[in-house]
């Protein structure tokens, strides 16, 4: 029991690095672009992992029953407007992609550069 | 529970595998798809860490809708990686370096589900303990999102109307009209018209996936749902119109016209709920003065800022996916 809590908590950096790394070593900018997503909905995890309570269930009332035990609402609160959130900065990093290939007709970070006198 | 603790450790141990093939293939094609498995791997872990209503979101938006534009951009860009990775060596150094710091970090966080940890004990129980009492609804989530933080969903809700704003400035200016059948995932005018199968299938997937929408934009008080899911919802069938019929098809069905008006309409819905508090002597999104009983204004206000989130969001999803879907190829 112990270990799949820690379990749980481990996955979060392995996912977050695997981000970090598309960001750092790929040149593509659309892989880039993935490898942020994948470092968001890594935090993402991180929040929904804290909000659980052992042996507790949703945050949703069940009328007429006192003693059960509900997991924390807010942080799922945060998450929720977070994804939507997210897609819609993604959608945002795609088209200055889409306008960078029809600028350069490259979305290789090296041609881009290259292309552009720097 | 012991079965449930296996099963989430083993989906655990999926999402990073998939997250690892994802950076690591070279075909962006099979990179986005990754991502559209992550995400519904993700989300199952959210359901099991009793997080429905994130779940929902997950599975509308990251597996549906994200996965949609990702292939849209990928149509109009390139599907090969060209360049070999650059500073691999420093990127797996990070890698390492921080995992291992990270990892030894997570040894003083408390330990998983532990009811007194700190995130535990702040305003949580408050909300759990008083919205019978102030709003009347069975999911917390939602008297939250709508009432408590009704603030920062707002400014929420505005970063979405701008995200929506500033892809209609980078690729709706001058919209490339296109004359041959090849560009853009819905291409031409015939879309998928032609495939008969994914066609009666898709039609007759549509109305129960709008009805589906509305349910989570209405229900949304008393079971998982609300404005975020039902809009990605709805966007999400329209845009499955979009690919079966063509893209004009479904710009016949909500002219571009409208589209603007929605993104901008839910936001101002929104706002004029919070005005409308003020004018009848409350605070800036106070509900309990909408009308004479406190609690039926809480109620009232939430459906009517529900409504204007669940606008605007599809509003802005489709918006993005036409400005998409309109480019030509280079």
């Amino acid at each position: 029991m112990e270990f799949l809590g820690l379990y749980h908590y481990l996955v979060f950096p392995l996912l977050l690095m695997s981000g970090i790394y598309a960001v750092i070593a790929k040149r593509n900018l659309f892989k880039k672009l993935i490898g942020l997503a994948l470092m968001q909905s890594a935090v993402f995890l991180l929040y929904i992992t804290m909000a659980k309570v052992e042996g507790g269930t949703g945050p949703i009332l069940k009328p007429g029953d006192a003693d059960v035990l509900y997991s924390n609402p807010l942080p799922e609160v945060l998450i929720l407007t977070a994804i939507v959130v997210g897609i819609s900065t993604a959608a945002l990093g795609l088209g200055i992609i889409v306008r960078i290939k029809e600028e350069f007709g490259s979305v290789e970070e090296d041609v881009v550069r290259e292309l552009g006198g720097r | 529970m012991f079965m449930t603790e296996i099963f989430s450790a083993f989906l655990l141990t999926l999402l990073v595998i998939t997250a690892v093939a994802a950076v690591k293939t070279r075909n962006l094609f099979v990179s986005v798809m990754l991502t559209g498995i992550y995400s519904l791997l993700i989300a199952i872990n959210f359901f099991l860490l009793d997080a429905a209503d994130v779940a929902l979101t997950e599975a509308a938006v990251g597996a549906g809708v994200a996965t949609v534009f990702f292939l849209s951009a990928l149509a109009l860009t390139a599907e090969e990686e060209r360049s070999p990775s650059a500073y691999r060596a420093v990127g797996i150094g990070i890698f390492i370096a921080v995992t291992l710091v990270l990892g030894y970090a997570t040894l003083g966080m408390p330990s998983y589900g532990d009811p007194e940890a700190p995130v535990h004990v702040h305003v949580a129980p408050w909300y759990l303990e008083k919205t019978p009492e102030f709003i009347d609804i069975p999911n917390i989530v939602t008297a939250v999102l709508g009432s408590y933080r009704g603030y920062d969903t707002l400014g929420e809700v505005l970063v979405v109307f701008t995200a929506g704003i500033g892809v209609l400035f980078l690729l709706g200016a001058h919209p490339r009209r296109k004359s041959e059948p090849q560009g853009g995932i819905a291409s031409g005018e015939n879309g998928l018209r032609h495939y008969l199968i994914p066609r009666v299938l898709g039609r007759l997937f549509i109305p129960f996936v709008l009805l589906f929408g509305l349910y989570v934009q209405f229900h949304g008080e008393y079971s998982p749902g609300g404005g975020f899911q039902a809009g990605a919802i709805i966007a999400a069938s329209v845009i499955l119109y979009a690919l079966l019929e063509g893209e004009d098809r479904a710009l016949q069905v909500i002219p571009p016209g409208v589209l603007k008006g929605l993104m901008a309409g839910g936001a101002l819905l929104y706002g004029a709920v919070g005005i409308a508090g003020m004018l009848l002597g409350g605070n800036f999104l106070d509900y309990s003065v909408l009308t004479s009983d406190p609690v039926k204004g809480q109620q009232m206000g939430l459906l009517l800022i529900e409504a204007g989130v669940g606008i605007t969001v599809t509003g802005v999803l489709l918006t993005i996916f036409h400005a998409f879907a309109a480019r030509e190829r280079f």
